[in-house]
């Protein structure tokens, strides 16, 4: 008969499995860095394991995972900056390398170019947003969550969401608005 | 299942959510072809081979050494430039000061020559001078100072 420690386990290797792919996602996409969004991956499910046993269920899993993944990558950033000496270079990949993995959906060679500048543009107004608008923005639009998911796990009222959301919405639009 | 499946977005999620911003067909359109490369991007980084990790760590160890080593040179490059520049600056001022004294010291010289000179000049007028009905008590001081 297994025991409630080995029960926890089980379940917390649950959570990995069928979590993991979604946080590193949205870790790569907020840094642009597949060596560092590995990396916060990693921390984010070894303080989740730390604390899964104080977990109420209060919020859903994946908002409390997402919830760690956005405060550790807040720190990353924090750090960087008060400790830019230590990084002497930035590992990010480049907009055009980032947009390069548009999959070829589109019907002519002309339309999937056009596609992939129109995407390499929504990166540029998302390089240019704040850490919060950018984290509400790859949220919504990448991981397609509800405000109120969103809210729960950046601890921001549902009203605060949808203002940063419409900040960065109007950002992507002027920067799509000389090609369109 | 795959990464896709495990997250990706319904029809009827995507109608909803554009009801809800109110997202034009083209801003749409391409919010949902940037949502498809970060997913394609982040499936094939998912899935990729780890044994590439094993050697970022020692080129991150390198470019950091690298940095170090090159800042410690400007570093070291700057300080001593400043050295030199401050030096260069006292060498000149002393010899500009060295310059200065000797150029006082060869005018009171010349100024005390001048002097010397201009009482010779005028020791040597005023014997001259000496008015006729003079000339018999003077050469008795004459007489008087060779004895």
């Amino acid at each position: 008969m297994a025991t409630a420690e080995e029960i926890a386990a089980q379940e917390f290797s649950g959570l990995v499995a069928s979590h993991r792919p979604q946080i590193f996602r949205f870790l790569l996409a907020s840094t642009r860095d597949v060596d560092l969004a590995e990396t916060l991956t990693q921390e984010c499910f070894l303080k989740a394991h730390r604390n899964w046993g104080s977990f109420r269920g209060e919020s859903s899993p994946m908002t409390w995972l997402m919830r760690i993944a956005i405060n550790l990558q807040k720190d990353h950033w924090r750090n960087r900056r008060m400790q830019f000496w230590r990084h002497t270079r930035n590992n990010s990949v480049d907009l055009d390398e980032a947009s390069e993995w548009l999959p070829s959906g589109e019907s002519s060679a002309e339309q999937q170019v056009l596609a992939q500048e129109r995407v390499r543009q929504v990166w540029r107004a998302v390089e240019g947003l704040s850490e919060r608008q950018r984290t509400v923005f790859l949220l919504r639009y990448v991981e397609e969550q509800e405000l109120s998911e969103i809210a729960h796990a950046t601890g921001l009222r549902e009203g605060t969401v949808k203002a940063h959301l419409s900040r960065a919405l109007a950002r992507v639009r002027t920067e799509l608005g000389g090609k369109r | 299942m795959s990464f896709e499946d495990n997250f990706g977005g319904t029809p009827a999620r995507q109608q909803k959510r554009a009801e809800e911003d109110l997202l034009d067909p083209v801003l749409e359109h391409t919010l949902a072809n940037f949502r498809s490369s970060v997913l394609a991007w982040s499936e094939a980084a998912y899935s990729r081979p780890r044994t590439a990790l094993a050697a970022a760590p020692q080129r991150q160890v390198w470019r950091l050494a690298a940095g170090w080593a090159l800042g410690c040179v400007l570093m070291a490059g700057g300080v001593s430039g400043v050295f030199y520049e401050h030096h260069q600056r006292q060498e000149l001022a002393r010899i500009a000061a060295v310059r200065e004294a000797e150029h006082q010291r060869q005018l009171a010289e010349q100024s005390a020559r001048d002097e010397e000179e201009l009482l010779a000049k005028v020791d040597s007028e005023v014997s001259r001078e000496v008015p006729r009905a003079m000339e018999p008590l003077a050469q008795l001081m004459a007489e008087d100072e060779s004895r």
